[in-house]
């Protein structure tokens, strides 16, 4: 579904990818790991179309599309979902009005009518148990005065109403104590289908313990540096990106 | 990059531009007192009120303009305007048949129908286009509570006690140079009284449109709500697109007796010039409630979207014990607009409250100003005042200014002020791209989202519409 191909990008005039390279197939958990600076977030940025970055070279094709050419808000509204690293306040606007804007936008992309209020009332009750969301936080503004913990499930819940075919997690575990992680986790586990697939960006192994990916990439410097199966998470956890460096001749 | 944002989306369209091709009939150039007596002659008024027009006349003569301010406003040429202008139709129609079908037309289009039968139900409409009234809808049924609403012409053939008692109470004629200006020359507008104890049982309201070119509109209202009573009155405008710019001067006065509420409402939205700053209207309006009776109550709520240059501050003056006086606004400023713009509240009596809100955006080249007094008078024991002023700003080349002057005399006041300024910033738009929603309905959600507390005040067909409109004026100031 996704390939990414010599793919460069920089910000403020600096390079920060330096030709990633990576397939996604649908069905697939891929863990990016790295260590910070590496250019994790750039990369989940660029893919999403964040405007702060200037792609200088390579290509990016979605489903057979060029994803490049297409601005932020038809990348979304053909499944490329972002959960935010640091998810945005916007005060004043409820989570309802919010979401039901963004719902009647995907489906007048894919020629269909907007759902009823109470059609959309109903798909907000089922994703917010399913995502186990306070009824509370839905009834807020966006993200205002949420906990990181709270934002965080925030954007899981966004994720399950959008039904995205490919979905971007960006240090999601990033700021959350066990019992969220859990809940976040569990939450993704269920929404993953054999039609859609992850890449899951992250610091730490501690979240592959309960989103296991299919494979693990390190980032470094801008470059996918090494490629492999889910062990290769585990050996980072043990020895560290020292070792990364050490093989890598630095 | 926010420059990129910023600089791109500010060009939506002026819906009301259009012109109605009708026949007016218009009186000279120029204002003298000749002009101030042919008008006063049109209209077919009493004595007494052109004695007041020409009194009005007399020290507008001896003033200036105001420049205090923060608004850069071009010569006017006083001389260069036509002083009235009138739709030929039978002025004062008893039924629809008498209106003439371009003017049914004009209003259709604007969304306001005349036929009572079209129109939303509880509300009722007064129609003003350039310098006198077209239609009210819903008099009889009205009159039947013993509640008057007519346009101000009308008033001053069939309730004349009722308009000397009240004329000039809260705005008197020497009260600035705009004041003076429109109690010379004002044309129509509407009157409304509601007698002791009658809640009204609709919204009523008034749609000013000005039409003919090189014309000031000079309309005046005039609310009184007797002992006991309740009204919730609601005012809209709309202008042609013309490329010079055009003088709105109006007045409004409320008079509210003992426990009496009046709920004022007004949705702006006059032509605001081009996007390079051509045209549009200059709006110098001086709106002011006497909350006279003991426990009164009036709450100004507006959505100023329109109009090149706004000049204006609903004010209440806190005469009763126990009154209370509220301020709810939301002024839109985009490409070159200017707005300054705020309230007064006057606390005289004992135990009253005010409580003032203001949100401005600002967008473009703008210029949008919070200008506020708050006044306690040496006997107003235990007045109370909260006032909350934010300012948005969409973009680097606008400005947003907060100017709050107090003056209190008495050691028992408690008043309170809050200001902040705040971006849009490309993280919630962005944020809402992901999301799938384009950077317009983006701005639209974000704004709407920051002046809910103002539009949660306004009654409910009309909110609708301000929430549309606020995305509307916004239009193209973000890319």
């Amino acid at each position: 579904m996704l390939e990414i191909k010599n793919l460069h990008a920089n910000i403020n005039g600096k390079e920060i990818l330096k030709g990633i390279n990576l397939t996604v197939k649908p069905g697939e958990v891929h863990a990016i790991m790295g260590p910070n600076g590496s250019g994790k977030s750039t990369l989940s940025s660029v893919l999403a179309g964040n405007p702060a970055y200037v792609v200088t070279e390579g290509e990016v094709t979605f489903y057979g599309k060029n994803l490049l050419e297409l601005s932020p808000e038809d990348r979304s509204r053909e499944g490329v979902f972002l959960s935010f690293q640091y998810p945005v306040e916007i005060p004043g606007v409820s989570m309802v009005n919010f979401m039901r804007t963004a719902v009647n936008e995907h489906r007048k992309y894919k020629g269909l009518d907007p759902m009823s209020a109470s059609d959309f009332l109903k798909l907000m009750r089922e994703k917010k148990e399913l995502v186990e969301l306070d009824n509370k936080l839905a009834n807020r503004s966006v993200n205002e005065g949420f906990s990181g913990g709270e934002k965080k499930r925030n954007e899981i819940f966004q994720m399950a109403m959008l039904e995205p075919r490919l979905s971007i997690l960006d240090e999601t575990d990033s700021g959350l104590d066990i019992d969220a992680l859990r809940i976040v986790a569990s939450g993704v586990n269920k929404l993953k289908s054999n039609d859609n697939a992850s890449i899951v960006i992250t610091h730490y192994q501690r979240l592959l313990d309960y989103i296991v990916p299919d494979f693990v990439h390190v980032l470094y410097k801008g470059r996918i540096v090494k490629s492999a199966g889910r062990e290769l998470a585990l050996e980072l956890e043990e020895k560290g990106y020292d070792w990364i460096k050490k093989e890598l001749g630095e | 990059m926010s420059e990129n944002i910023v600089d791109k989306v500010t060009q939506g369209d002026y819906k009301y531009g259009f012109v109605t091709d009708i026949e007016t009939d218009i009186i000279p150039k120029g204002l003298n007192e000749d002009i101030v007596r042919l008008i006063s002659q049109k209209k077919g008024e009493p004595e007494w009120l052109l004695e007041y027009r020409l009194k009005a006349y007399r020290h507008w003569c001896t003033l200036k303009m105001p420049d205090w301010a923060h608004l850069n406003i071009p010569e006017i040429d006083y001389q260069d305007i036509y002083y009235f202008a009138a739709p030929k139709s039978k002025p004062s129609p008893k039924s629809l048949d008498e209106v003439d079908p371009e003017l049914l037309k004009t209003f259709d289009k604007l969304g306001i129908p005349l036929e009572e039968q079209k129109q939303l139900s509880g509300m009722a409409v007064d129609a003003v286009m350039d310098s006198i009234s077209v239609k009210t809808t819903y008099k009889e049924n009205l009159a039947e509570l013993g509640i008057v609403f007519c346009s101000f012409s009308e008033a001053v053939k069939d309730y004349p006690d009722l308009v000397k008692k009240y004329l000039g109470t809260a705005v008197p004629y020497d009260d600035n140079f705009f004041a003076a200006l429109n109690s010379a020359v004002f044309s129509d507008g509407s009157f409304v009284y509601i007698p002791k104890g009658v809640r009204c049982p609709m919204e009523l309201s008034t749609y000013f449109r000005i039409n003919a070119k090189n014309t000031g509109q000079f309309e005046r209202t005039l609310i009184v709500a007797d002992d006991d009573s309740y009204v919730s009155y609601l005012e809209g405008c709309t202008a042609p697109v013309r490329d010079e710019s055009q003088l709105h001067a109006a007045i409004v006065e409320l008079v509210a007796h003992d426990r009496a509420e009046i709920k004022y409402s007004t949705v702006q939205n006059w032509y605001p010039g081009d996007k390079d700053g051509k045209g549009g209207i200059y709006n110098f309006v001086t709106k002011r409630a006497l909350c006279k009776g003991d426990s009164s109550k009036v709450s100004w709520t507006q959505v100023e979207t329109g109009s090149a240059i706004t000049w204006k501050y609903p004010s209440c003056v806190l005469l009763g014990d126990n009154s209370v006086g509220e301020f709810y606004s939301v002024a839109v400023t985009n490409n070159y607009q200017q707005a300054d713009t705020g309230t007064k509240m006057i606390h005289i009596g004992k135990n009253t409250r005010s409580h003032i809100v203001s949100k401005g955006i600002s967008a473009g080249r703008s210029q949008n100003s919070y200008r506020g007094l708050v006044k306690v008078t040496k006997n107003a024991d235990g007045a109370r005042n909260f006032s909350q002023c934010d300012s948005l700003l969409l973009g680097d080349k606008c400005g947003a200014h907060t100017f709050p002057y107090m003056d209190i005399k008495n050691d028992t006041a408690v008043v309170e002020h809050e200001a902040t300024t705040s971006k849009i910033n490309e993280d919630q738009i962005f944020y809402c791209n992901q999301r799938g929603i384009s950077n317009e309905d983006a701005v639209g959600l974000i704004v709407n989202g920051y002046a809910k507390e103002v539009l949660n005040k306004l009654p409910m067909e009309f909110a609708v519409e301000a929430q549309k409109l606020l995305s509307v004026s916004l239009e193209g100031s973000v890319g």
